[in-house]
């Protein structure tokens, strides 16, 4: 099962108007991980992570997913095989109603009709939304948005799941529902996060970014337990 | 601002109205829509001067609001709305156009009134034409009957999209200016510098945005156009409906039905 796997080599970006920010990052992540990426604001997490589905195309260096680089011809594999849940789910939920939203994925995959009707009840049933699918989404609350987001992003039944900042603006309630949810999914997990306390619950393994470089990579207890490397990367 | 913000929420109400079931919510988009652009054109060809002739329209989208179930308030109310559009458009017709067309009692009126009472009531049919259409479809549903009935793509997306954000665009801007109003001295108004650099950041905030949001739809595999949302089924309905429609505005527009009915009605009561 190498196509789960995610590997950056040497990873370098700088944006159009020359700011760098990565600048040499390098991991390997194996199927099945569950991967925390900490760091301060502008440390490049979310730069990175656009870096994972293409996104962003590298200035410098490699990005792989499986067996596959992320190239402008492998784009549409890479995908299809990366789901990327962002930041605001106002940016991902762009149709009229839920349920059209989830089937936006399955249908630019050119699947046949009852396969998505399939997709759609199955993906908005894993994340105990299938009472929202006729509602618009501004109607919706922050929590049964990111509910809904993450169901347009199962739907297309990645193997790898991305996500940046997933608990940001839910509360305490809907937070812990979703860590639940994300504990259950059995894909290989990267998430960005300020929230320590989730990546704690979530992830096994930790990345510090700082800067745009690796600062620290190792087993979460005993990454968030130096408080020294943490302090010096602005956490 | 925040009143910009309770009128987007009003449109939403217009849109709950359109996932009603009623027979004139059952026609197909396209069946309604290429009726209301007919009206719209049929109600627009009319001389400039023209008054009584247009006044037999007024049963199209009547008939439609009352079998489709849409209280006729709510469709006055935007009228209203936008109504300063139409007054200002026609407003210095009276003024340039003097000549004496014709005598109502004692009361001699130019053919400045009679072109500016006529382009209030074609901005009545037309505007609500439009609205009735809106809340007896729905705005995806005439997306799509707009995309099937050859529109561009691109044009559909877009438009489909605009729905989507303008109520997220609403938001940011009622936030701003409730912000400004928190920081600002009560009661006065925001110099134009400070209008200038908020209109200036909820632009750039809006392109950011889109960015983000075409981020999120390539990451789910699109590839320059929305698939078709809704499958759309022509029944014998629609036709009857459509050629019915197109008939009466004929009839108007032709067959001078006003005058016809106003003989009628005098015959009657001779």
């Amino acid at each position: 099962m190498s196509h789960h796997i995610v590997e950056a080599k040497d990873l370098e970006y700088s944006y159009p108007d020359g700011t760098p920010a990565l600048r040499g990052v390098s991991f390997r992540i194996e199927h099945g991980e569950s991967v925390g990426l900490v760091g301060a604001n502008g440390a490049g997490k979310s730069t990175l992570l656009l870096h994972l589905n293409g996104c962003l195309l590298a200035s410098k260096g490699t990005v792989r997913v499986g067996d596959v680089p992320v190239t402008q011809a492998t784009l549409p594999q890479v995908r299809h095989s990366v789901g990327t849940i962002f930041q605001d789910p106002n940016d991902q939920l762009f149709m009229p109603t839920v349920g059209e939203d989830v089937a936006f994925g399955p249908v630019n995959m050119r699947l046949p009709d009852e396969e998505v009707e399939r997709r759609v009840r199955e993906s908005l049933a894993a994340v105990g939304a299938e009472h929202l699918r006729a509602r618009p989404p501004y109607r919706l609350s922050g929590g049964e948005k990111r509910a809904a987001a993450i169901a347009g992003v199962l739907a297309m039944e990645p193997d790898i799941l991305v996500m940046d900042e997933p608990s940001s603006g839910l509360d305490p309630r809907a937070r812990r529902n979703l860590i639940a949810l994300l504990k259950g999914f059995k894909h290989t997990k990267i998430v960005a996060a300020h929230d320590l306390d989730m990546i704690r619950d979530l992830c096994a393994r930790t990345i510090v970014l700082h800067e745009g470089r690796v600062a620290a990579d190792g087993p979460t207890a005993t990454v968030l337990a130096d408080r020294e490397l943490l302090a010096g990367c602005g956490l | 601002m925040p009143r910009i913000d309770t009128a987007l929420r009003e449109i939403g109400a217009l849109d709950s109205l359109a996932a009603q079931d009623t027979p004139v919510h059952r026609l197909d988009p396209r069946a309604k829509l290429i009726a209301t652009m007919a009206f719209v054109v049929t109600a627009v060809s009319f001389p400039k001067r023209e008054v009584a002739e247009l006044m037999p329209l007024f049963l199209f989208p009547v008939a439609l609001l009352a079998v489709g179930r849409v209280p006729f308030g709510l469709i006055g109310r935007y009228l209203l709305m936008a109504s300063p559009f139409a007054v200002m458009v026609g407003i210095f017709n009276p003024l340039l156009d003097r000549e004496v067309v014709a005598h109502w009692g004692g009361l001699a009126v130019t053919g400045g009134w009679l072109s500016f009472l006529s382009i209030l009531l074609r901005f009545a049919l037309t505007v609500g034409a439009a609205l009735t259409l809106l809340a007896c479809t729905g705005y995806v549903g005439v997306c799509a009957g707009m995309g099937r009935l050859g529109a561009p793509r691109a044009l559909v997306t877009q438009f489909l999209l605009l729905y989507r954000y303008i109520f997220v665009l609403a938001d940011e801007g009622a936030r701003t200016v409730r912000a400004h109003a928190l920081r600002s001295d009560s009661g006065r108004p925001a110099t134009v510098r400070v209008w200038g650099s908020m209109a200036g950041h909820l632009l750039l905030r809006a392109h950011d945005r889109g960015l983000r949001v075409h981020s999120a739809m390539l990451a789910r595999g699109f590839d320059g156009s929305i698939q078709p949302l809704r499958c759309l089924r022509w029944a014998w309905a629609d036709t009857a409906f459509l050629v019915g429609s197109l008939a009466f505005f004929a009839l108007v527009r032709f067959g001078h039905l006003s005058e016809l009915l106003g003989r009628c009605a005098l015959e009657t009561l001779h």
